[in-house]
């Protein structure tokens, strides 16, 4: 049993391969184990995962407390929660972070829950600070603050666990940078054996059918935004063959979502995909505090819309006031004149 | 009821409409002026409701609504007998006030357990004034009964077993589990049917006891409040008000001093402000934006 105080992050694997989120997470958890002198733990479930372990700590982990078996295959709420309770319970970690993904937003309440501690959702930041408790009129330093958009986007709040271990968040996935893998890394790998109960099976899974998305914003070096100021089919067929042309994907708004003018798995934005590319267009986007959250980190910003008061203006770098119906096609002449 | 029946229960919340914050509502300060948005019924929950009714619809039984927060959250409750539910609870109390999701779902789990048996729980996936979808899954803990998250359809309720197809961010997923169960809703679930114009004359004075004064100014032949509450109580017309007390809950659990995250600051949302430039929506004011990006190797 380590002496340590621990970091731990929630490895979570899906169909024998990390979510991108956990090794984003990993490398803001070496930070944060690193500014608190802690030791940075990877909490891994699934079987036949052992590879994985290793791909952890290749990431940052000092240490994977893996839980092979095969009722572990699929993740499930209450096999899962079982084997990491016990664990948390035993362990006591400082901090425990898992990505805001569906299976996450599942398991992370549970497991606050059931330690009667407290749990942040969605964070976009995570720092290590100092908090006076007013209630108490307690200084705790080296506390969690996690900070998340708060109001529907309209705030920023900072959030803290002072009295109650771990401190818990679910962060989003791609707001973090992914760290860089290190294959010489060296950690140490614990097998942890599962004391499942039957109730814990009481939920099966009959299918489950993963849809391979087509749909790679967060990855995308270009992305061409539209929003509800594009009101016809024609052009969103633009705004394609511009992301075509450029080599991105095309990205939307949530008022473009809302108007059917584009499926949900293309929004940016809070309630979205949160990206940051090298080249953002948004055309016809008005730019909305919640649009604003998902994209404002991009390098290059270009903004094209009718209203010059329009709040996406107060992001972009290039700003063109005019109609995305006669802008976008002279932005494709102009590259298609430079690639001649 | 036949045996086939289900009794169900669903969480629901009165929300301020962050979806339409407008410029009213934020201070300059950076504080928000909750008071200017408009009170509406979670989005969310409005499917689960509809998912629990069509269960009752199908099967029989009843549909019980509880919500817990101020008295004017009564708006949602009436709504919901509007829309067809059989019986509704307000859990109203100062002691609940400024509780986060755990305190939340510990109010919420005691008065479950006082409203009487049931086999499904049904709650929104999440509620748009925090967005954090953890009170579904909190209230299923602290009963100890599995949660199905992201429900998209039930496929099959038969005996103490339902079928349920999710929606993940990965894809689909259909699972069999036993009951009882929580089970929260996404809103591509179902279109929640609107108010009833017949129950809405039905459950006309449909108001808890504080809302007695009020309707006494609008109802001068009662005479009295003990006399109205009678009249209302007699037609199932009385919304029940349950306190702190009523469903035995700790207090060190509930409201402030049961919610362990603390907010350490707030900061209003300010624009960074970037170096930009205007370009003019013309042929060669466009040639000289993509020239500097092609430069920068932003593009090209």
């Amino acid at each position: 049993m380590p002496d340590t105080q621990s970091v731990w992050v929630y490895i979570e694997q899906n169909e024998g391969k990390i979510a991108d989120v956990s090794l984003e997470l990993l490398g803001k958890a070496r930070e944060l184990a690193d500014a608190l002198h802690h030791e940075l733990t990877g909490v891994l479930c699934g079987h036949r995962v052992q590879d994985l372990a290793q791909e952890a700590i290749a990431h940052g982990a000092d240490r994977v407390l893996l839980a092979d078996h095969p009722e572990l295959e699929l993740y499930r709420t209450l096999p899962y929660a079982r084997v990491i309770l016990h664990l948390a319970r035993s362990r006591k970690p400082e901090i425990f972070l898992i990505g805001a993904t569906s299976n996450g937003r599942d398991l992370a309440p549970r497991i606050a829950s059931a330690l009667r501690c407290g749990l942040t959702a969605d964070c976009t930041d995570l720092q290590i600070g100092e908090y006076t408790d007013k209630r108490e009129n307690k200084i705790y330093p080296g506390l969690l603050f996690q900070i998340r958009p708060a109001f529907g986007g309209n705030l920023i709040a900072t959030i803290v666990n002072p009295r109650t271990r771990p401190q818990m968040a679910t962060v989003r996935e791609g707001v973090m940078h992914k760290p860089a893998a290190d294959p010489a890394r060296k950690g140490a790998i614990e097998e942890i054996k599962p004391d499942l109960e039957k109730g814990d099976l009481a939920l099966t899974i009959l299918s489950r059918s993963v849809k391979p998305s087509t749909v790679h914003l967060k990855d995308s070096p270009v992305i061409v935004a539209g929003g509800g100021g594009a009101d016809e089919a024609a052009d969103f067929q633009m705004l394609r063959d511009l992301a075509n042309l450029l080599g991105g994907e095309v990205g939307a708004s949530r008022a473009a979502v809302d108007a059917g003018l584009i499926s949900a798995e293309h929004q940016i934005g809070q309630t979205g995909v949160t990206v940051r590319p090298r080249l953002y267009i948004a055309a016809g986007i008005s730019g909305a505090i919640q649009h604003r959250a998902g994209m404002d980190q991009s390098s290059k910003i270009i903004a094209i819309n009718t209203d010059p008061d329009a709040p996406i203006f107060q992001v972009a770098h290039y700003r063109i006031v005019g109609d995305m119906a006669e802008v976008l096609p002279l932005i494709i002449q102009s590259l298609r004149e430079k690639a001649k | 009821m036949t045996s086939e029946s289900y009794r169900s229960v669903v969480l629901v919340k009165q929300v301020p409409d962050t979806h339409n914050v407008t410029g009213d509502v934020m201070t300059k300060d950076g504080t928000m002026n909750r008071g200017a948005l408009p009170a509406i019924f979670n989005p969310e929950d409005l499917n689960a409701l509809e998912m629990a009714l069509q269960v009752r619809d199908k099967h029989g039984g009843t549909v019980t609504v509880i919500t817990m927060g101020p008295p004017k959250a009564a708006d949602v409750l009436r709504d919901c007998l509007y829309r067809g539910a059989d019986r509704v609870i307000l859990l109203t109390d100062r002691a609940f006030a400024a509780a986060d999701t755990l305190a939340t779902s510990y109010a919420l789990k005691c008065a479950v357990e006082k409203s009487g048996a049931f086999d499904l729980i049904f709650c929104g996936r999440q509620a748009i004034d925090g967005d954090t979808a953890q009170v579904g899954p909190q209230v299923a803990e602290k009963l100890g009964i599995p949660q199905i998250t992201y429900a998209e359809s039930i496929l099959e309720l038969k005996g103490r077993e339902i079928t349920v197809q999710r929606t993940l961010d990965l894809g689909t997923e259909i699972v069999r589990c036993a009951l009882p169960c929580l089970i929260t809703v996404v809103a591509s679930a179902n279109t929640p049917r609107p108010p009833s114009a017949r129950r809405r004359i039905e459950y006309k004075l449909a108001a808890t006891p504080l809302e007695l004064p009020a309707l006494l100014g609008k109802w001068p032949e009662f005479k009295s409040e003990a006399g109205l509450q009678k009249h209302l109580a007699e037609r199932n017309q009385l919304i029940p008000i349950w306190a702190a007390a009523d469903i035995g809950a700790d207090p060190e659990k509930i409201g402030l001093a049961g919610s362990p995250t603390q907010v350490h600051k707030v900061n209003f949302v300010v624009l960074e402000s970037t170096a930009s430039k205007d370009i003019a929506p013309t042929r060669e004011g466009i040639a000289a934006m993509i020239e500097e990006l092609v430069k920068e190797y932003i593009v090209g």
